[in-house]
């Protein structure tokens, strides 16, 4: 598995940039970035199905989710490590139709959200779950755009520098989750 | 007959979850040490670096470990010659949990209703109590914050008697498969087998909140244990579910006895950050 690649890429991400990774490169981000997780996919979807103007043009951006813990004062924002991808699933496609151009979390995503990745050409990079102390690190700002209501799952943006993620599924639909188990299952330790 | 007052109760609490949130325990912070040392995947030790990193961050700063601070699961042990002055024993503890949320700048995950509105309660309340009626004149309380990414991996089979250890086996190494990197490996798994339907799940949630370092007092059980953890840690699923040789820290079994034509096994996975903090008053 290679794994040596190291890609400093910065938002809005180009379509010819992420054909260029594959899974297990590792990336350090830089720019702005929305943030939004569970609620606010439900409500960006429901949008789409009445019609209704997104809160945000979704071209070129890339999506993180994460919901972050309040920010102590002084600081930008608390922890705001990745939540779990799979979750989002059901609402992906769609987004990814939009024009969305990446997407950052953690854990496995559902077949038909593979098949959209590879269809559109969209990266999903993966953060390590539960650092969420060192990942609140990188993130320069966070300003909420939509939903306030909707408190740490308020659909908002955020600039980061140099983020650090993992290519996890690639467009060609290579997936470092089973590349990896594979890689050392029967390895002992 | 030894009095406690509620606001003492409400102030441990208070300091408790925030401990928790922000503080690794130590032989978890040494157990990713050692387990740098020996993982084989580049990637897995790559991010086995970055949650070291995080856990000092995190009690430097005073900055929660993950910003899943979950929902306050609050196990007391309460001496039965101690008598509660002054409040509500329940209301004491969700006051704790209220003013530890709101204070320590911790987030707040509670929905006051599952299933229509999920309006979010804002102060994390209500946690999740479990008390014990024990001997003697003292009280422990052991706060065990639990995220959404791992609890949701839990599993529950009610399997007979036939199923038997391979039964067992099958179950945890199932539930494991399944949760994957969802859980955030390292983990440490709590298995709970016996009693009935509920009190296997909550054996499972005391076993995922026991010390790393703790020992299971029946040598068969102790084995049962390690053969798991060697298993589980042959997945290949590794840290961060990227890959490698440390999947889990531990596999903890808590039993019960059960009925003759019973054997409920339940899982329940803690993630790398496996919080827990203890008081005694």
């Amino acid at each position: 598995m290679h794994t040596s690649t190291v890609h400093a890429i910065t938002t809005p991400l180009e379509s010819a940039t992420a054909r260029l990774l594959r899974a297990g490169d590792v990336v350090r981000i830089t720019g702005h970035i929305l943030a939004a997780r569970d609620a606010a996919h439900k409500r960006l979807v429901a949008c789409l199905h009445a019609k209704e103007p997104l809160p945000v043009d979704l071209h070129g951006q890339v999506i993180y989710y994460v919901g972050p813990s309040p920010a102590r004062p002084g600081r930008v924002i608390g922890a705001a490590g990745p939540t779990t991808a799979g979750r989002m699933d059901p609402y992906t496609p769609q987004l990814l139709a939009e024009g969305l151009s990446g997407m950052i979390g953690k854990g496995m995503r559902s077949a038909a959200v593979v098949e959209a990745i590879k269809q559109y050409g969209v990266p999903y990079f993966a953060a390590v779950g539960g650092a969420g102390a060192l990942l609140g690190e990188a993130i320069t700002s966070y300003t909420v755009l939509a939903w306030p209501e909707l408190g740490t799952e308020a659909l908002a943006d955020m600039t980061v520098v140099d983020f650090p993620a993992i290519v996890a599924i690639d467009v060609l639909g290579n997936d470092i989750y089973t590349m990896g188990r594979k890689a050392y299952q029967g390895v002992k330790s | 007959m030894r009095e406690l007052n509620a606001a003492d109760i409400t102030q441990a609490i208070a300091s408790l979850v925030q401990t928790a949130n922000t503080n690794l325990p130590q032989d978890m912070c040494a157990a990713l040490a050692r387990a740098r040392a020996q993982e084989v995947s580049p990637v897995g030790k790559d991010v086995l670096k970055q949650l070291e990193a995080n856990a000092h961050l995190a009690a430097r700063e005073s900055i929660p470990l993950c910003q899943d601070t979950g929902m306050a699961v609050v196990f007391a042990d309460i001496g039965q010659d101690v008598h509660i002055v002054g409040g509500a024993f329940e209301e004491a503890v969700n006051k704790g949990v209220r003013k530890g949320y709101c204070e320590g700048y911790l987030r707040k995950s509670c929905v006051k209703d599952p299933l229509f509105a999920r309006e979010n309660t804002l102060d994390n309340t209500p946690a999740i109590l479990h008390v014990r009626i024990v001997p003697g004149e003292t009280c422990v309380f052991r706060i065990a914050p639990k995220g959404a990414g791992s609890e949701n991996k839990s599993v529950l089979r009610m399997l007979v008697p036939a199923d038997g250890i391979e039964g067992v086996r099958k179950t945890v190494l199932e539930a494991v498969e399944a949760a994957g990197a969802n859980s955030c490996p390292p983990m440490v798994v709590g298995v709970g087998i016996g009693g009935n339907m509920e009190y296997a799940c909550l054996l499972a949630k005391r076993a995922a909140a026991r010390d790393l370092c703790s020992e299971n007092a029946d040598p068969r059980y102790r084995a049962l244990e390690q053969e798991l953890l060697m298993a589980i840690n042959q997945t290949g699923i590794g840290p961060a579910g990227l890959g490698g040789v440390t999947t889990a820290f531990a596999v903890h079994i808590e039993w019960a006895p059960t009925h003759i034509a019973q054997l409920p096994v339940a899982v329940n996975i803690n993630c790398h950050a496996a919080r827990h903090a203890e008081i005694r008053l």
